[in-house]
């Protein structure tokens, strides 16, 4: 059996045998340039439940995001997928989305024919997949338009259907929304809420309040590379104990007693 | 020495009398050129694209040497080619020396270098941008050359045409090792030098001319179709 | 997608390569002559190779090069026969081994030619040395081929008869060009130096501008061409029988008729002398 996070743990959840963490993190650090960026960070990420990730620039928040999702190595502790080291299986099991939407030089159903391929998907079922995202996307009109030609609303509507076409069991959202008008971010926000209807976990960063406010099942709030507090939404987003989030949440700049 | 006028109206002139001998040289030209890029893109475009898109210890001395070698002199080349080739080289048995393929060897040594080194530029830049969305679908390096060198396919077309050039109008490399030999290896550029040597140098202008419309009528096809591919798959 | 277009384009590139292996087997029986630009230059061979043609049916590939370089691919089996003008180092291919027997064949003669003013005064000298020895003393531009070509070599024997070192002059008032007769002409017509041609090179050449000639009529300028089969023994890849063919026909009475029957201008290039 292996070790659940320790009692210093700062996400409470954690320890409910009901809910066992899909992800976990243990002694998570990451140094660059001589800086500690991320520091000493033990979280688990709960199934089928919305985290969202918080806290001002520079705080960690993308960065942790990709230690979970594999794309950087920590230089300290592990990320454990169901108890394991990241593997292919992880691999096959995650899908994230970026802030800029990464699209490839082809149409709109060749960029969803890709990914679907990457992921062992073939003929008449990668055919089906393909239909279904577009039409989750609302893209159907658009299938056979360069990817790269439509707007930055649609561009991130077929990124997210792109990642959910690959049926992962975790998303990673990386501020999807950070610029997007309103309509758009709504469509991008229901098309996250379908997919966690239909059981994907979701991790994602965010800046907007509003947001979080109407996603988030859990949020973790970071502070210079450590969780400053982490809780369920309802709890955290209306009565923060730790001072960076309430001066967060309080629209007040928050200046570290260490610093001043 | 002759007038502009001059020079142009015998180019027109040769190439409206549809001398058959100018044809012959003509299609010949065209022959080994575009054999030899192709083939350099053959080789050159995975090459490059595998410098450019994966990491390995060498990488960047192998990035260096490539760019180095788009300056390799066509004479060296052609010499170096002879010495393989001839009766007394390691592949004298094959018999390629003073034929086409033997050109089309030294063209593909001169092309490659340069097909692999501006795809390597081409195919880094492009990884720049996707290699995250990459790392996080989990694609292999074999997909990852083949979708970057997909995608970079509209620069690349500028890539083979910077080959082209290279080739159509290389003259030592191929004088060397095709010998210049009327009707088996005499090509645009060898004629001329050849006319060019006999004093026939309006002669040799009008030649040239023909090899630019040549040149520009390659490009203006491989733009053609780089505009109608640009439209339909780029942003 | 792109996997597939790889494998057109190799195919493509296989069959293009083919295309050149194919038309090279198409006239199986051909030889390969290393000659000079000489020969190539003043149309000798457009006259005599069909009419070889016609007659055996086998093709006669010319690699036209400097006298030196010619000798060197023939040293390295690259050729069936050579085809030259520098009697010495001839004699030096065969007795090396890589040559049969060499054979005269016909001879040409050397002109110097020059811009019409004459800075140095020989126009119409049949002295080559005295007319040497002015050129030297006035320090008139002197364009040399400097390519260890048969032209050359025969320059620099002329030179020393005359007893001038005009190599030490290199660069000042004797020029060496390094390249074959026809650049050395365009060169030394544009810097208005004399040089040293073969008559032939020169009734072909396009591009004479105020140029004449200055000196002929030497004895000392002629210009031997001699024949050689490439040695089989040393190298085995040589086309004895059709090499052997075209040696001889050459020196028949028919290839010398050829040779004395063509003319530029109403002029006769080549003086045939085979068995002489």
């Amino acid at each position: 059996m292996r070790d659940m996070p320790t009692e210093l743990s700062p996400v409470p959840w954690a320890h409910t045998p009901a809910a066992a963490p899909v992800l976990e993190t243990r002694g998570l650090g990451f140094v660059a340039g001589g800086r500690s960026l991320i520091r000493g960070i033990d979280l688990g990420i709960r199934p089928g439940r919305r985290t969202v990730i918080m806290g001002a620039n520079g705080a960690g928040k993308s960065l942790l995001l990709r230690l979970m999702h594999g794309l950087i190595r920590p230089t300290k502790g592990e990320v454990l997928w169901r108890g394991a080291p990241l593997d292919r299986t992880a691999r096959d099991a995650q899908a994230m989305v970026f802030q800029r939407p990464v699209m490839l030089r082809r149409s709109v159903r060749a960029n969803l024919r890709f990914a679907l391929s990457v992921r062992g998907f073939a003929g008449a079922e990668r055919a089906e997949r393909e239909m279904q995202a577009l039409e989750q996307a609302r893209l159907q009109d658009l299938a056979h338009r360069p990817a790269r030609v439509l707007s930055g609303g649609e561009q991130q509507r077929l990124a997210l259907a792109r990642a959910l076409a690959t049926a992962p069991e975790i998303l990673f959202l990386d501020e999807p929304t950070a610029s997007l008008d309103p309509a758009s971010t709504k469509a991008v926000e229901d098309l996250v809420a379908r997919a966690h209807a239909s059981g994907v976990t979701v991790v994602m960063v965010t800046h907007d309040l509003g947001q979080a406010r109407r996603l988030a099942d859990d949020v973790i709030f970071l502070h210079e590379g450590t969780i400053a507090e982490a809780g369920p939404a309802s709890v955290l987003l209306t009565a923060p104990r730790s001072g960076p989030a309430r001066a967060w949440i309080d629209g007040r700049l928050y200046l570290d007693d260490r610093k001043s | 020495m002759q007038s502009e006028h001059g020079i142009l109206a015998a180019a027109l002139g040769l190439i409206l009398s549809g001398d058959a001998d100018l044809i012959e040289i003509v299609v010949l030209s065209l022959r080994v050129t575009l054999s030899a890029v192709l083939l350099s893109c053959v080789i050159g475009l995975p090459l490059g694209a595998a410098v450019g898109a994966w990491r390995f210890p060498g990488r960047g001395l192998i990035a260096v040497v490539l760019n180095a070698l788009m300056g390799l002199p066509p004479v060296v080349v052609g010499l170096a080619v002879y010495l393989m080739l001839s009766a007394a080289g390691p592949f004298g048995p094959l018999r390629l020396l003073y034929t086409p393929s033997a050109m089309i060897i030294a063209q593909t040594i001169l092309v490659t270098p340069i097909v692999a080194a501006l795809t390597r530029q081409a195919v880094e830049d492009m990884d720049r941008e996707y290699s995250e969305q990459f790392a996080s679908l989990g694609v292999g390096p074999m997909r990852r050359l083949s979708a970057l060198l997909w995608d970079a396919r509209i620069g690349l077309l500028t890539v083979a045409l910077a080959g082209f050039g290279r080739a159509v109008a290389e003259v030592g490399a191929v004088m060397i090792v095709g010998g210049n030999i009327n009707h088996v290896t005499r090509v645009m550029t060898t004629t001329i030098a050849l006319e060019t040597s006999k004093g026939n140098l309006q002669l040799a202008l009008a030649l040239g001319v023909v090899l630019l419309m040549l040149a520009l009528i390659v490009n203006a096809g491989v733009m053609a179709v780089r505009g109608v591919s640009a439209r339909a798959a780029h942003a | 997608m792109y996997r597939r277009s790889v494998v057109r384009l190799a195919a493509a590139a296989t069959l293009a390569l083919g295309l050149g292996v194919q038309a090279q087997a198409q006239s199986d029986e051909f030889i390969i002559v290393q000659s000079t630009t000489s020969t190539q230059n003043s149309g000798l061979f457009d006259h005599l190779l069909p009419m070889f043609q016609d007659k055996t049916g086998i093709e006669v590939r010319v690699v036209a090069v400097g006298t030196g370089q010619a000798i060197k691919n023939a040293a390295n089996g690259d050729g069936d026969v050579l085809f030259v003008h520098a009697k010495p180092a001839e004699e030096k291919f065969v007795s090396d081994g890589d040559g049969v027997v060499r054979y005269d064949v016909m001879y040409n003669d050397f002109v110097i030619v020059g811009p019409a003013d004459d800075p140095a005064g020989v126009s119409g000298s049949s002295d080559v040395t005295a007319a040497l020895t002015q050129i030297a003393e006035a320090g008139a531009p002197f364009a040399s081929r400097g390519d260890d070509s048969g032209t050359h070599k025969a320059e620099l024997r002329l030179w020393e008869a005359a007893g001038v070192d005009a190599p030490a002059s290199s660069g000042e008032w004797y020029r060496e060009t390094g390249s074959g007769m026809g650049a050395t002409l365009n060169a030394g017509t544009a810097m208005g130096a004399y040089i040293m041609t073969d008559r032939a090179t020169w009734i072909a050449f396009g591009n004479k501008g105020d140029y004449e000639i200055a000196v002929e009529g030497d004895p000392r300028m002629f210009n031997q061409y001699g024949i050689i089969l490439v040695n089989p023994e040393k190298h085995p890849n040589v086309k004895v029988e059709a090499g052997q063919t075209f040696v001889d026909w050459v020196i028949s009475p028919e290839g010398q008729d050829a040779i004395a029957d063509y003319k530029v201008d109403g002029q006769q290039l080549f003086f045939p002398n085979a068995g002489e």
